[in-house]
């Protein structure tokens, strides 16, 4: 078979891969590059102002991607540790393991949009049953969603309600295929069940732990739909993240292009960070 | 002879007098909707559109989510397609989004909705790709009874491009069991030194606001409020703040501008006024109910007409919906117009006019074109027509939660609203507020210039920040005005000035 041949079979895929990844990536950096908003509604040229403007006079696109860093690593590290907790319960031989393996599926399987309404009510601060709740044991009404502080930890309690079973299915599948031989050699040896935990379960863990933390960093890093729901990124910009605020941009205020150039630096962000903390946590979670 | 003659002098009579009442009994009954009325005779009645026949058309309408402008266009929706033997599509859609999701195709040339409703203040952008409304429309019967300056909202260079569905305005709307009882009258003289009455300056409104925050003075058991506001960042929270400036910005001694100087096109929402007006709003949030700080419109209507609040202002919606039948506080509200304040900034000195000023606040409200690409423009015209006949009006204006107010000289009799229930003293009060916000020489209007949604968002922005605490008052608009500029250049100057001109010719009764 020569080179033309091998060509004609690859040209299909290539093709798709030209039509649903690069032709977009292209067509965003090329809008990007134009001022298309509601009153200039044409892919006109204007060099890098928009980058400049980015990266010179625009905190709120800044402040919002740290707010993003911080609300995604808690969340993250908050899931992994439950999801983890609750992997090792179900794991074990315990009674109704399969019921239990359902239910901490449950909230995966709702649909987010509705589940956030459903918490907004619960943290309406005077219509909602959670302050009422705390009324009755006489604790005063929490400003869940009007606190710039406590309306991130709002968001933060909703994300991982969410998303934990999700990790939980990533590490049970993890702890179901681990080899039973050293956890064998580790009984003979008399182990404890927490040494088991730290020198066997845990590093044999690792690859599958690091997969699970870089998928739901991808993932909690695009968080909108809660934000969107819970808070529409208030109290003022307390909950706005970087997709909502590029949402916001182009959506809302229709500033196509200056939203293309928000999008393209936020992925070109999100790539090299993601690959650094990939790096990193492999360097730290495995040893060789 | 004499006796038959009277007889069937009589029945003639009858039949002339109670045949619109047997006429509008056919369709009243086919459509509860208009009980109250029945059919009234017109160019788009029940009776016109049932002679209609679209059958085998579609109609594509994306409007606001429910129940504000939502439900009316799903019910009149359902009515039209009933009549007619049209299909007809309804998309419901977030107030933030509705701008957007209009721009997207009609940018892209595509028309996916043959009607699009969104806010008047739109018109600017909008209007290069709505189709004007067709001149038998415009002289319509119904039509000639819409208010002057809900006309000149529809219409643009004197061409109209929004079919009239809404009139809005911002006024005051308080709780008049509370403000009018001599025992509380009593117990706040003795409290704060001062009377107790409508209030007529926004310190007023703050101070018996704050006396009547968070403790149950309508003995229903529950804890009540000083105020429900707007005051969610992307939920119309900017025409809020609008409404508490004016009467700190709006001078009538400095025409040409009150959100930029005409002459130099600069912004003036952080001059001194608006930073006043500011500064109330982020005591506002001291007495607004738990959570008032994240009230969007619904949230407002919801808490003033369920009782939950002493005061609201803002739209129509939330005094009509707690003068309903089944309000809690049916019949308890009153309404005024918008407070004033005992100073008024001067841009032209650079300080402080003393004195009381007042500014009523035209916040133009709910708008609806058909897309100039739209296939089924008659049918889309037709359905329009139907949504605003009399009859439908009538049903609708009496409604709050389905946002759709006066804008035709008849709304403003006070019979109209007796006959839904209203007293008459508080239907006098309501017709007077609207009549006397018409007849104000001191008006400010809205922004209908190139990239009013981006000018709007920035305000809202730092708005919300100083109401979270995230900046101060000062701080927050510096913030807007900086952006503002920014904005200009973009947009281009020019552009903004041209546009701007033509509101500012309404504020200074130049037209």
């Amino acid at each position: 078979m020569n080179f033309k041949h091998k060509f004609v079979f690859l040209f299909p895929g290539l093709f798709v891969l030209i039509g649903i990844l690069i032709f977009p990536i292209i067509f965003t950096i090329r809008l990007s590059l134009s001022g298309w908003n509601s009153y200039t509604p044409e892919m006109n040229f204007i060099g890098i102002t928009n980058y400049i403007r980015l990266f010179t006079d625009d905190p709120r696109f800044w402040e919002s991607f740290f707010r993003l860093s911080f609300l995604s690593v808690t969340t993250v590290i908050l899931q992994y540790v439950i999801g983890f907790a609750l992997a090792m319960m179900v794991w074990r031989e315990i009674r109704f393991k399969r019921f239990f393996r359902v239910i901490f599926l449950v909230p995966m399987m709702t649909t987010p949009v509705i589940m956030t309404v459903i918490w907004r009510t619960f943290f309406h601060e005077s219509l909602g049953p959670v302050n009422d709740l705390l009324g009755g044991l006489g604790v005063k009404p929490i400003l869940w969603l009007s606190d710039p502080v406590i309306a991130k930890f709002t968001v933060i309690i909703v994300e991982v309600w969410q998303w934990t079973p999700f990790m939980f299915l990533l590490l049970l599948a993890g702890l179901l295929s681990l080899p039973k031989e050293p956890f064998l050699a580790a009984a003979i040896d008399g182990a404890s069940p927490f040494r088991k935990f730290v020198y066997v379960t845990f590093p044999l863990m690792a690859p599958i732990s690091i997969g699970a933390i870089i998928i739901r960093l991808i993932e909690a890093s695009k968080i909108m739909d809660t934000v969107f729901v819970l808070t529409s990124g208030g109290p003022g910009t307390a909950t706005e993240t970087s997709s909502f605020y590029i949402y916001i941009k182009g959506l809302r205020e229709f500033q196509m292009g200056y939203a293309a150039t928000l999008s393209f630096t936020y992925l070109v962000i999100m790539i090299i960070s993601l690959t650094i903390i990939a790096k990193v946590l492999t360097k730290l979670m495995i040893k060789e | 002879m004499k006796t038959i003659k009277t007889c069937v002098t009589a029945l003639i009579s009858a039949l002339l007098v109670f045949s619109p009442v047997a006429y509008a009994d056919k369709w009243s009954d086919q459509f509860p909707h208009i009980k109250a009325t029945g059919d009234i005779p017109g160019d788009c009645s029940y009776e016109s559109m049932s002679k209609k026949n679209y059958k085998g058309k579609t109609l594509k309408i994306n409007t606001h989510a429910v129940p504000v402008m939502g439900e009316p266009t799903a019910l009149h929706a359902e009515q039209f397609a009933k009549l007619t033997g049209a299909k007809v599509d309804v998309t419901h859609t977030p107030a933030g989004d509705l701008y957007a999701k209009a721009m997207v195709p009609f940018q892209a040339g595509q028309a996916p909705y043959d009607i699009v409703f969104g806010f008047s203040n739109f018109i600017n952008d909008w209007r290069r790709y709505l189709e004007p409304v067709p001149k038998k429309y415009v002289e319509m019967k119904q039509m000639k009874d819409v208010t002057p300056s809900h006309i000149g909202v529809a219409s643009w260079d004197g061409v109209m491009y929004q079919f009239p569905v809404d009139g809005d305005r911002h006024y005051l709307k308080y709780r008049k069991d509370v403000i009018d009882n001599p025992e509380y009258q009593k117990q706040y003289k003795e409290a704060t030194g001062k009377e107790l009455k409508v209030p007529t300056t926004w310190k007023e409104y703050g101070e018996m606001a704050a006396y009547f925050n968070g403790w149950d003075w309508d003995g229903d058991g529950e804890k009540e409020y000083g105020s429900a506001e707007v005051m969610k960042k992307d939920d119309l929270m900017y025409a809020a703040f609008y409404s508490r400036s004016a009467a700190y910005s709006k001078n009538p001694k400095t025409p040409g501008g009150f959100f930029f100087d005409l002459e130099t096109m600069k912004p003036l929402i952080n001059n001194p006024g608006f930073v006043e007006a500011l500064t109330d709003w982020v005591e506002a949030t001291k007495y607004v109910p738990p959570g008032g700080i994240n009230f969007g419109l619904g949230d407002e209507i919801g808490s003033f007409g369920g009782g939950q609040t002493l005061f609201s202002f803002s739209w129509d919606d939330a005094f009509v919906a707690a003068m309903q039948s089944d309000s809690p506080i049916n019949n308890k509200v009153g309404a005024a117009q918008l407070p004033g304040a005992m100073k008024v900034w001067n841009r032209k000195t650079n300080s402080w006019d003393e004195g009381f000023n007042q500014a009523p606040f035209f916040v133009w409200g709910w708008a609806v074109g058909v897309a100039k690409k739209s296939k089924e423009k008659e049918m889309a015209f037709d359905y329009l027509c139907f949504f605003a006949n009399e009859a439908n009006h009538q049903a609708d204006i009496g409604i709050g939660r389905f946002g759709v107010n006066p804008f035709r000289n008849d709304d403003f009799k006070v019979d109209v609203w007796t006959q839904i229930g209203w007293d008459k003293d508080i239907a006098q009060s309501y017709v007077d507020t609207l009549a006397q916000m018409e007849q104000s020489k001191n008006r400010v209007f809205p922004l209908r210039v190139p990239g009013t949604f981006e000018f709007n968002a920035a305000l809202a922005t730092a708005a919300a920040k100083a109401l979270a605490g995230q900046l101060s008052p000062q701080a927050a608009l510096d913030e807007a005005a900086k952006q503002w500029e920014d904005i200009l250049n973009r947009v281009g100057k020019d552009n903004v000035r041209k546009a701007y001109a033509v509101g500012v010719a309404m504020e200074d009764n130049k037209q």
